[in-house]
């Protein structure tokens, strides 16, 4: 979690030289920030809310189940799925991933499932639709699933999974 | 802040499902509710400071400079700079959207800022170094190598295609009047 403290001491000091250069235009700065989080609360809690619960339904142990399916095809289908669905941090997402590795889980079946849980977000729908509309929405983790399933395929391939 | 007034259901009874559950011990329910209480708690620890940045970066940074380096003319290092500002946004999706709004408004291309968008999910530093810990450089080299032209490729139809149908990008407080049907 050293992400967070690094946010934090820039944060510091981004405010103090800010400060030191003007008191009006750190207090107008620190207004806007309070104005833009609150505007976005609703969508955001929603979206805690629905995390909260897929959370609960999908566990690690169906994840295993459903991406070592013997069937490559049907492996990766399913990691784009619970990777579109499930929203994890990459310090849960990675170490999950390694241990799949080991359980055998194939390379390509990985990309697809860590590329989609980055790339495309069901859960976060609700706070993306609240800036940049519905149809943008979509079209851009359309998108993203859509490369989601090309790195697959490349990594398939130079990992000589594929065909 | 405003709640719609099916958000305000949904909440409402989300909390009460969360009450009941723990008073009865309702298994399911209280993992539920810790899960939340959990996620909120990440949240807590991110969002205040990069909003605090944000506000920062809207008073301090020229409406010129963003469009110099990101905005219509910046061509290719558009591109680049959104994927270099993209590897050290912290915080995932949840910083990078409210920062996209700060890039559009001080006059940052659509393209670019899709580019942005996309690539936070991808190159974010410290991500993909416990990526290629875990799963293996070239693991690593190839997810970034095959998706970042996809991205930028993608980002650039988006472009088109929104534009031609008058896109705007929001601010989450007006989305009512412009995003509803």
């Amino acid at each position: 979690m050293n992400e967070m403290y690094v946010l934090w001491i820039i944060t510091g000091l981004a405010s103090a030289v800010s400060l030191a250069a003007s008191r009006g235009k750190t207090l107008q700065s620190l207004r806007i920030a309070l104005k833009r989080l609150l505007k976005i609360m609703p969508p955001f809690l929603l979206m805690m809310l629905i995390v909260s619960v897929i959370l609960y339904l999908v566990s690690d142990e169906m994840i295993a189940h459903y991406l070592g399916n013997e069937n490559k095809y049907f492996a990766v289908l399913f990691a784009s799925i619970i990777g579109s669905i499930t929203v994890m941090p990459g310090f849960i997402a990675f170490p999950l991933a390694g241990v799949l590795l080991s359980r055998g889980v194939m390379y390509m079946v990985l990309a697809a499932f860590t590329t989609t849980l980055m790339m495309v977000g069901v859960v976060t729908y609700p706070v993306e639709k609240a800036y940049i509309g519905t149809s943008a929405t979509i079209m851009r983790n359309g998108l993203g699933l859509l490369i989601a399933l090309i790195v697959s395929v490349a990594v398939g391939i130079l990992y000589g999974e594929l065909p | 802040m405003k709640l719609s007034k099916r958000n305000t259901v949904i909440l409402v009874a989300y909390a009460i499902f969360l009450a009941v559950s723990f008073l009865i011990e309702f298994k399911p329910g209280q993992q539920i509710g810790l899960n939340f209480s959990s996620f909120a708690l990440t949240m807590l620890r991110i969002v205040p400071p990069a909003f605090i940045l944000i506000g920062l970066f809207e008073v301090w940074v020229k409406r010129e400079t963003v469009e110099k380096h990101l905005g219509e003319d910046s061509g290719i290092r558009g591109y680049l700079g959104a994927i270099l500002l993209s590897s050290t946004t912290v915080g995932g999706i949840y910083v990078a959207f409210p920062v996209s709004y700060s890039l559009y408004k001080k006059g940052a291309r659509l393209s670019v800022i899709f580019t942005y968008l996309s690539s936070a999910a991808i190159t974010r530093i410290p991500m993909a170094i416990f990526e290629a810990s875990l799963l293996g450089i070239k693991f690593t080299i190839i997810r970034f190598l095959v998706s970042l032209p996809l991205v930028i490729l993608s980002s650039i139809l988006l472009e088109k295609y929104l534009l031609q149908r008058g896109f705007k990008m929001n601010h989450p407080d007006k989305q009512k009047v412009s995003t509803v049907k």
